[in-house]
Order: C-alpha cells, then structure tokens, then sequence
C-alpha cells in the first residue's frame, strides 16, 4: 500500500524521563525498517517535551513529530487519541507501534478504531514480510502463540510488552528532522478531566513492568515481615520485587507489585517465584520471564512445571543462603 | 438511566486443543463461563442503579451463550440480548465492536456501557476502547470502582502504572473494568435462578441491528489470523532436592553456567 511509509514509535513517558520500553521499540522498529527500507519516526506527545528530542538524536532514528502543549501534560483519551489521529491521517505511517502499558492500551485501540485499522496487541515479537507487519502475541492463558496480519488496511498498529525485546543501543548523535505538529485542542469542551492522582509506587519501590529481574513472594512467605527476606534478595540483584495475588490480598504488598492475570503480565530476564505455588492467573503473568528459578515446599507445586530451575525447601532458609551466595559471586564479577 | 453490559462467554479453561487446519481453537465439550471481568462490571453496574434505571447485557456468540446470559439475569441484570448471525461470525475486535455498537445504537438513551477490561480468553482489551471510538463517547480502562452518579457525571477511580486515579466524565461513556483483588464472583441462589427464566430475553439478529454488514463477520474483521500454534516447548527444568547450603550451591553454579549472572 504504497503511499503509507514509515514505522512510528510512540515514546511514553515516566516521571519527565522517556519509559525504557520505548527504546525497545525503538531497537525493533529499526531492525524491521532495514527490512522494508523504511524510516524510523519517534512520536511525542505532552508538554515541556521538545528537550526529549536531544537524546532520541542518539539513537539513530530518522524523525521526530513532536506534539506539545500545556493541554498534553496528562494523559487522556480523547486529547492524545485524536492528536494521533490527525498525525497518522496527514503523514501517513505504514507501521505504529506502542507500549502494551496501561496508557498504551488504552490509546492504541481507540486510535485503530477511530482511523479503522488493525491492532494486534500485546505482541511479544514483531516481523515484517514485504511491508505486512506480522505481529506475534500469546493467547488462551499462554498456551498459544497468534501470528497475525492486516492485509487491506494502514496504518498497521501493534502493542509491544515492555521487556521482549532488546534496547536500542545508543549511537554517535545524528540530526533527525523535526516536525511540530500544531496541538488544537480546546481544553474547556474536554469531555473528563483528572479530579486526584494517588501514586502508590513510590520512589523506593522498583516498577515490576520494566524490571529485568524480579523476585516474587507468595502464600509461602506467611507475613508482611518475612518479606524482608526477598527484599534483600531482590536489593542484592538491584531486581523488583513482585508478589501473588495471594501475598498482595493477605495485605502484605502493595498491588502495584501484583504479578498475574489480574495484575501486570511480567517478562524480565530472571523471575525468582519464592513460596508461590502457581496458580494459572499467577503463571500467565510470569511464564514467559526468560529464566525461572523457583523455590517452594511442595514438590508439586505447578510452579515447578514452567521453571529452569527449582529448590525443594523452606525459603527461609534457603533465601538467606541465596543471597550471601549471590553478593559473593557478584563482588567478584 | 440505562446501563448497557457487554459480556463474553469465555471457555472455562485455556487448556484447549487446536485444530491446525482452520487456526481455530477447538471449544466443544468445553464448558464455558460468564468472563469474570465481565461479571465484575456488571456487579459495579447493579451497585450504582437506583430504582427505574434498567440494566441491559448484551453477548454476541452462538446460541450456548444463552446460559451466560440467563446468569447475568439471575445476578440482577432486567434483560438479556444475544447478537447472533451467521455473518457475525468469525469477527475480530473491530467486527465485534462494530456489531456491538450497533446494537447499542438501538438505544438511543444509554448512559454507560460496562464491559470488562480483558477477556480471559484471548485477552486483548480491544472491544471498551473500541466501542467508544466508533460510538464517539468518553472511555475510562482499568476502571476499578465506579461511583454514583451526580448531574449527569461520573466519577471512576481507575489504576494507572504509577497507581491511581479518579476522573470525572460526561455520559453517556465506556466504562472497561478491572476487579480488585477482594473481588469474588457471586453465584446466584436458586430462586434468582429461577425468577431469571421470567425476565425478558431476545435474540437479534443483522437485520434487527440494522448495521453495516461490510463491517461485521470475516468481511469486516482487518485482522486476520495467519498461523496459530504451541509456543516453543519450555526445556524440563532441574529440581534441586539436596539441603539448603547444596542446593544453592548448585543453583549459583547452574546460573554462572548459563552466564545469567
């Protein structure tokens, strides 16, 4: 469909940082358009984000469209939808990618639907044949995999999952061209508005969304207490600690720390599952972490299953001896 | 007010076979449920009606679905509605979307649409966000309480990656819910049961929808499904069962070997 060209990545932000997972579809998109021979466009949208644009220049992309105004500074539906609406309607991309976060799939389908495209979401790997992306995601709990195409329609969009693929590796600093896309947006017909905000990952509690490492506490632990074991586990590998449904309801951690169906789909390189037994939720969120390492009990318990490596035992002894072990090995490395 | 509720009929488990000749997943003998995210907004619908609103749950599925709708009936819902046509089938998320909406079109007075945030199925959250684009009206996702409803807003208080937050919005609009964790799915006693067999229960068909066929069904679905398949088998993981002090040891050496750490 020759007059739509180029991969988007919509660039999403955290706390006036840009969110690792854009850069790793930044790495993808790049790998696909040396494919297809298509450009690299970073998209942004929000306010006081035009300083952004220096360090993208250092990942080798093509084009920015930079989109910013005050009425921008939160994330809404129907601001940030129609804005990328209006972008894809006049320049046209083959390709738009977006983070699989909270704000990702909220926006993606709406926008899809809006300019009656395709979306596949969730994907958890991306390849391009001529110019049809054909996206990868996982359904039916994780025990299939979908590979998909949108043959008749442009753009093609996909959701990604923060942690499937590689960073894009920082580069000398190119000048990508920059285009201002004017924001029209008439702040007081808006159609809702944020009346509170109630953050509970604060500082010190590291996002299990993005983590690479994460160490995970369920049913086992018993307390609120015992979970200072895992925490200093976890503290020694620099890793998130992550819970089971089961830990997050006894009140022991904070539900942003929930790993599962009802809570976030994890895949960091190590997921350490300690006293959790694995329920099908709490699996579906895990079982694509690149290692497992589990420690339970129960020689049965399913978690053992989906792991590359488990420990019969009581955690409270082997944890301990996992994490002096561990700050050994690392000091020497 | 009249609240509008999506639901799903969903197989009970994801332990299913494939059949690889048509890329579909073998769902007969498979007993099924309602969607729990689904059962979830309908709950936050029944727990903000006052007395004369009206609550409607809508399923698009094969005939079986009436057992998921007839227990929405008996959890409180006034009517039920089942979209089923052969040129319904085999939709995407914009097929189903656009068969939904118009449905909803129907009603020209809705005040909220309830569907649940996810699917346990195949668990994509296309359809709330969908819906709201294609009808033009407001969306809230990862909605986890929904509060009453004053001069003609609402309040939603709905998770975000860094936590919460509570917007207000106009109606008519989308509501995508996600349960919380105290979350347990009523099952309703005999009596509703059975009060649920006098409540009113249709089914529509393309021609009741009066919507535009070129956008239901496999004409109208923009995806379509190229291969589906059993992920990569994950290798036999090792079972350390020696005593702690050895078990780590191995467990170190074991990941030195796999240069994870």
């Amino acid at each position: 469909m020759g007059d739509y060209k180029d991969i988007w990545v919509f660039i999403e932000f955290k706390k006036s940082t840009i969110r690792g997972v854009s850069f790793e579809l930044i790495g993808k998109a790049k790998e696909l358009a040396k494919k297809s021979n298509e450009k690299v466009c970073a998209v942004l949208l929000g306010n006081s984000i035009s300083k952004f644009c220096e360090e993208l220049a250092y990942h080798d992309i093509d084009k920015i469209y930079l989109c910013e105004d005050a009425v921008l500074e939160e994330y809404l539906t129907e601001t940030y939808s129609s804005i990328l609406v209006d972008l894809a309607k006049e320049y046209m991309p083959n390709i738009i990618l977006i983070p699989a976060t909270k704000i990702g799939k909220d926006l993606a389908p709406n926008v899809a639907a809006t300019l009656e495209t395709g979306l596949t979401a969730d994907c958890i790997d991306l390849n391009i044949q001529e110019d049809n992306l054909i996206p990868t995601r996982s359904v039916y709990g994780a025990n299939y995999l979908v590979d998909t195409i949108c043959p008749n329609k442009r753009p093609q969009m996909a959701t990604v999952r923060p942690n499937v693929m590689e960073k894009s590796e920082v580069s000398s600093k190119t000048n990508p061209e920059l285009i201002e896309f004017p924001v029209k947006i008439d702040s007081s017909k808006l159609k809702m508005k944020i009346i509170e905000k109630i953050e509970t990952t604060t500082t010190d509690i590291k996002p299990i969304d993005e983590a690479e490492i994460i160490v995970s506490g369920g049913r086992g632990i018993g307390s609120k207490d015992n979970f200072k074991i895992i925490e200093e586990l976890a503290a020694v590998l620099n890793a998130a600690v992550g819970a089971s449904r089961a830990a997050v309801d006894a009140g022991w951690i904070s539900k942003s720390c929930q790993v599962g169906q009802s809570g976030t789909v994890v895949c960091p390189n190590i997921y350490i599952a300690c006293g959790i037994s694995g329920t099908t939720q709490h699996l579906v969120g895990m079982k694509s972490s690149k290692k497992i390492i589990a420690i339970n009990k129960d020689p049965n318990a399913p978690i053992f299953e989906v792991c590359d490596y488990g420990i019969v035992g009581d955690y409270k002894l082997i944890i301990p001896l996992l994490t002096e072990a561990l700050k050994k090995k690392l000091s020497q490395n | 007010m009249r609240f509008i509720i999506c639901v799903k009929q969903v197989p009970e488990t994801n332990d299913l076979k494939i059949d690889p000749k048509t890329n579909k997943v073998l769902k007969q003998g498979v007993s099924t449920i309602i969607n729990p995210f689904d059962q979830f907004a309908l709950e936050e619908a029944i727990k903000i009606r006052k007395e004369g609103d009206e609550i409607i749950v809508i399923s698009m599925g094969d005939t079986e679905t009436k057992s998921t709708l007839m227990r929405c009936l008996a959890l409180g819902a006034d009517r039920a509605i089942l979209l089923n046509d052969d040129c319904f089938k085999d939709s995407d998320t914009f097929g189903t979307s656009n068969i939904l909406a118009a449905a909803i079109r129907k009603f020209d007075d809705y005040s909220i649409i309830f569907c649940g945030n996810s699917s346990f199925d195949t668990g994509s959250s296309q359809v709330g966000p969908e819906l709201a684009a294609i009808l033009g009206i407001p969306q809230v996702t990862y909605a986890e309480s929904t509060e009453k409803v004053e001069n003609g807003k609402i309040r939603i208080k709905a998770q975000t990656d860094e936590g919460y937050r509570i917007v207000e919005s106009t109606l008519p609009l989308v509501i995508a819910g996600i349960p919380p964790s105290s979350f347990q799915p009523r099952i309703p006693p005999l009596p509703k049961i059975l009060a649920a067999q006098k409540k009113p229960y249709e089914v529509w068909n393309v021609e009741d929808i009066e919507g535009d066929k070129a956008k239901f069904g496999s004409t109208g679905s923009l995806i379509k499904v190229k291969k589906l398949y059993e992920p990569p088998k994950r290798e036999q993981g090792i079972l350390i069962t020696e005593e702690p002090n050895i078990a780590v040891g191995k467990l170190i050496e074991l990941l030195s070997k796999d240069k994870v750490i």
